[in-house]
């Protein structure tokens, strides 16, 4: 067990980043992602295909195509990097923030799938009944709403942390591969099996790999079933 | 208190164009499915923004489309209970009952959350989460949860259709508790007579979307070609009595009424206790001459004021009985055979036996369930 604990700097910097890096992903995915998933699931309106066609995009394009286009917009030179970098300070580029983006990006079909499955299934008589209560429309979306679909808030966020986990081609392509910058656990273990004797160091990534992404797993499962307990929709 | 409805309003190929106005403790919206009454509570609600007309309850305008004006349900302050009861299932009876109290202006809440809770014998669920209730138990939440947000006017939409005898006859006191001990006016959603007669004080009826008659519950109740072919059999005339006495010896209660007394089984409210009594044209036979040797107990004397055709071959006859009228069904053949025509004099005869729960309603039980 020990040659497993026994990381090198490097690669527990990767660890901490990968950690990072799909927490923030998911956590600044959730807000858009809701509201999406809202629009999606009641919106009627012109172009719903289209914006849904948008959504999903990340999913079916290679994800080199999606870094290279993140690159595009949001590199130091692309018309939304140099905005956010010139009026906010926000840099994408090379950056860890950009790893979290190109990974929030990738993990957001996931997550606007998973929360939209759950808005569809609110019964919206009950929005009605807290209506003729006195609520107003966003003291029923705080109240009734959002505990309805928790158990897909909760998938979502989870799809997408675990996404954010494991994505490499949009982030390599993006941000590139910089040690203790943006290179993710993905990225170290590729760059492990680049250089000869690097077998041990990618084994040792790899459980770990496997660990973090079971663990958040079992964390959701875990809290599915005690907010579905709590519930107890008949 | 008056609620006044004027609206027209089209979804799909049906039209509701209805207008009425009542004043009444209980208005009861009252008509086949497919009426147009559910529309309508969802209108006077604000579920339902209407193509053209106005609403008002107590002089304060909801909608008035030629203004522009519509109140958004929740500035209403208008309870509703709905038939499939809807409490939010992520949280408890007492969180459910609690909801709409936060959004009354502390000014306007007059509902007391034990008084409420005692109204309805509910204390005993309040830990519990929804999915453990009854039927009737969700019933009764439901009721609590639409009173605590004191509303100024309470609808409900057939609180009763999705239960079974035993639930309705559990709730129905509860709802007439609610009617005479609260001061909030009630319209009632229902296709039941037996509701009706038992619960409302005007009546509303309506069909295909439109209103065909409205008034007091007394002389709508008559007119038995007002009611949905099906229900038909359960119209007759509505009587209020009060308790006089029990006979224990013979299991029957007997009730003070204009007409006279009337013999019915025995009853759970106590002697002095009002009970409204329906007695179903059906059951009603009628004498020319005081009868003898006959087993029907009550026997009220009157004078026919109305001779109207029924459905098939038969008439029904209004007798005035004291002031009082009670409605029989009898057929053509009978009156031939006894000439019975305005004005003559004769007697009602009821069997006792002929009223049940669902005609004299039970009273509360005496201890509410467990």
């Amino acid at each position: 067990m020990n040659w497993l604990l026994d990381l090198t700097p490097d690669e527990w910097n990767a660890v901490r980043l990968s950690i990072k890096v799909a927490t923030v992903a998911m956590i600044a995915s959730l807000p858009p992602g809701i509201l999406i998933a809202l629009v999606l699931a009641r919106g009627q309106f012109w172009g719903k295909t289209l914006l849904n066609g948008l959504v999903h995009l990340p999913l079916i394009l290679p994800p080199v195509v999606t870094g290279y286009l993140l690159l595009l917009t949001f590199g130091r030179r692309g018309p939304a990097g140099a905005f956010l970098a010139e009026h906010f300070g926000i840099v994408f580029s090379f950056r860890w923030t950009g790893a979290a983006l190109a990974c929030g990006i990738m993990g957001f079909p996931l997550m606007v799938r998973a929360i939209r499955l759950s808005v569809e299934a609110v019964d919206r008589k009950m929005e009605a009944a807290a209506g003729t209560l006195g609520a107003n429309p966003p003291w029923v979306f705080a109240t009734i709403t959002l505990p309805l679909i928790l158990p897909g808030l909760i998938a979502g966020a989870i799809l997408s942390f675990a996404k954010a986990m494991g994505e490499f081609g949009a982030t390599i392509t993006f941000v590139s591969n910089i040690p203790n910058e943006t290179q993710t656990l993905p990225s170290a273990i590729y760059t492990f099996t680049q250089v000869p004797g690097g077998d041990e160091g990618a084994l040792r990534l790899t459980l770990i790999s496997i660990v973090i992404s079971m663990a958040a797993l079992v964390a959701s499962e875990v809290l599915a079933r005690r907010v579905g307990r709590r519930m107890d929709i008949e | 208190m008056t609620v006044l409805v004027d609206i027209s309003h089209r979804f799909g190929d049906f039209a509701v164009d209805a207008s009425f106005e009542s004043a009444g403790r209980l208005t009861a919206l009252f008509g086949p499915s497919g009426s147009g009454k559910t529309t309508l509570i969802n209108l006077i609600a604000g579920l339902i923004r209407p193509d053209r007309g106005r609403i008002a309850v107590d002089g304060r305008v909801l909608v008035d489309t030629d203004a522009g004006l519509f109140v958004p349900k929740h500035r209403r302050r208008i309870g509703m209970v709905f038939q499939d009861a809807r409490l939010f299932p992520h949280m408890s009876v007492a969180g459910n009952l609690r909801y709409g109290r936060w959004f009354t202006p502390a000014a306007e809440r007059y509902a007391d959350f034990d008084a409420v809770v005692e109204l309805l014998g509910i204390g005993h669920l309040l830990d519990r989460r929804p999915a453990k209730l009854s039927g009737g138990e969700k019933q009764r939440v439901a009721i609590g949860r639409a009173l605590l947000a004191s509303p100024k006017l309470l609808l409900m939409d057939e609180p009763l259709a999705s239960l079974d005898e035993a639930r309705k006859a559990e709730i129905l006191p509860y709802i007439e508790r609610l009617r005479d001990e609260t001061k909030i006016p009630i319209v009632y959603v229902s296709h039941s007579v037996a509701e009706v007669a038992r619960l409302a004080s005007d009546v509303v009826v309506l069909a295909q979307g439109h209103v065909v008659a409205s008034g007091a519950t007394g002389a709508i109740m008559q007119r038995l070609d007002l009611l949905p072919a099906e229900e038909r059999g359960e119209g007759g005339a509505v009587l209020d009595t009060k308790v006089l006495r029990h006979d224990e010896a013979f299991g029957m209660s007997v009730l003070g009424s204009a007409a006279g007394d009337i013999r019915v089984p025995r009853l759970a409210a106590p002697v002095g206790a009002p009970v409204r009594i329906r007695i179903r044209a059906r059951d009603v036979m009628i004498a020319t001459e005081p009868p003898v040797g006959l087993s029907a107990l009550n026997i009220l004397p009157g004078t026919i004021v109305a001779v109207r055709p029924g459905m098939g071959p038969t008439v029904e006859i209004a007798i005035d009985c004291n002031g009082a009228i009670v409605l029989a069904r009898i057929t053509e053949q009978s009156k031939h055979t006894l000439r019975l025509r305005l004005g003559g004099k004769v007697f009602a005869v009821i069997k006792t036996v002929s009223f049940d729960s669902a005609t004299t309603g039970a009273g509360l039980p005496v201890e509410a369930d467990g």
